[in-house]
């Protein structure tokens, strides 16, 4: 019973090469092969304007646009606004946690993560697969 | 001169004076202005002297601590040593990200043999694969730790530099006299630029300090 488009682009965004590899090696074992990357906050804005996406998980330490930056240009672009948006970071106070909330993060996670929190964190906000 | 009175001889020499109104001897008035200018110009003088030597203690303290700072060759731990740290550090992020790099070789190419495996077979290495991505994270988070302690070694770097500036030629003089050579102008290294949410980048947290997933995942809810 998928309900979810397996086939729907996803934008993973990460200053280390190592986690996007992780992510994206995670998210094909789970069934998602339409996987981009981008390094910053600001490549993956011009990736996000210039394709559809169905999702973007992001880090939020980067130069020389953050995630959190990202996060709200994303919420204030009437095309984007929608956007299923996942933060995937090392920064775990509840600080942080709550300015992402307020900024409109979808959902949030903490590294070091496993398999089963992301497949969780998926289903939370794009549906069950 | 008169010699310096104390002030209740003092006291009861203007009482005297009040006393006899009307037939002082300007003498008598003469020998109390006398002395009170001697007790006034002791006083002053004592204070001249009390803060003379703590100005002269003051500089002989600051003399001595720009020889010290100057013996622990500020300019060499600023250009050699914590240049040199900072360069280890960033081989050491380097390196980490080859062997990992390695590993998702080899991991990789083991899952693409899963294929050609039994099912129960496949869904073990599957797993263990999974758990080799999981752990392979360790590169990313001891990568952020190892850049926090470069920035701060940065840090102490610019305050060095600062040091080194505000003492200027005078450092250099210090410095040769115990036997080195005066500072040197090694190029600045850039800082953290200024973002809006810079207070908020401060991960990762030690254990302990940060929030769980189970704490985030209840403001989800």
């Amino acid at each position: 019973m998928a309900s979810v488009d397996m086939n729907m682009p996803i934008l993973i965004v990460d200053d280390y090469k190592t986690m996007l590899r992780i992510i994206r090696n995670l998210l094909k074992q789970l069934g998602f092969n339409n996987v981009d990357e981008a390094t910053d906050g600001s490549s993956a804005l011009q990736k996000l304007r210039d394709k559809e996406f169905g999702l973007v998980i992001s880090d939020w330490n980067m130069e020389p646009m953050s995630g959190l930056e990202l996060l709200k240009e994303v919420r204030s672009d009437s095309q984007l606004e929608k956007l299923p948006f996942i933060m995937v970071t090392a920064e775990s106070k509840s600080e942080n946690v709550v300015a992402a909330k307020q900024a409109g993060v979808s959902n949030y996670i903490v590294k070091p993560f496993n398999a089963a929190t992301l497949k969780s964190k998926l289903n939370t906000v794009i549906g069950n697969f | 001169m008169s010699t310096p009175v104390r002030l209740d001889e003092l006291d009861e020499q203007i009482d005297a004076l009040v006393r006899n109104s009307g037939s002082v001897d300007p003498a008598e008035i003469a020998d109390v202005v006398e002395s009170v200018m001697a007790t006034v110009s002791g006083d002053l003088s004592t204070v001249n002297q009390r803060l003379y030597c703590e100005i002269e203690s003051l500089a002989r303290f600051i003399h001595t601590a720009k020889a010290e700072i100057a013996s622990m060759r500020p300019d060499e731990i600023k250009t050699e040593h914590l240049a040199s740290a900072t360069d280890e550090l960033e081989v050491i992020v380097g390196q980490t990200e080859t062997a990992t790099n390695s590993i998702f070789e080899a991991v990789e190419t083991i899952e693409q043999l899963c294929g050609q495996m039994d099912e129960p077979t496949a869904e073990a290495v599957t797993n263990a694969v999974t758990t080799v991505y999981e752990a392979c994270g360790f590169q990313d988070l001891t990568g952020q730790r190892i850049t926090k302690v470069v920035v701060a070694l940065q840090h102490i770097e610019h305050k060095i530099e600062g040091l080194l500036e505000a003492f200027g030629t005078e450092f250099g003089r210090h410095m040769e006299a115990a036997g080195g050579t005066a500072p040197s102008d090694a190029p600045k290294r850039p800082g953290k630029e200024d973002r809006p949410d810079e207070h908020l980048m401060n991960g990762p947290q030690r254990p302990g300090e940060g929030t769980t997933q189970d704490e985030i995942d209840a403001l989800f809810d």
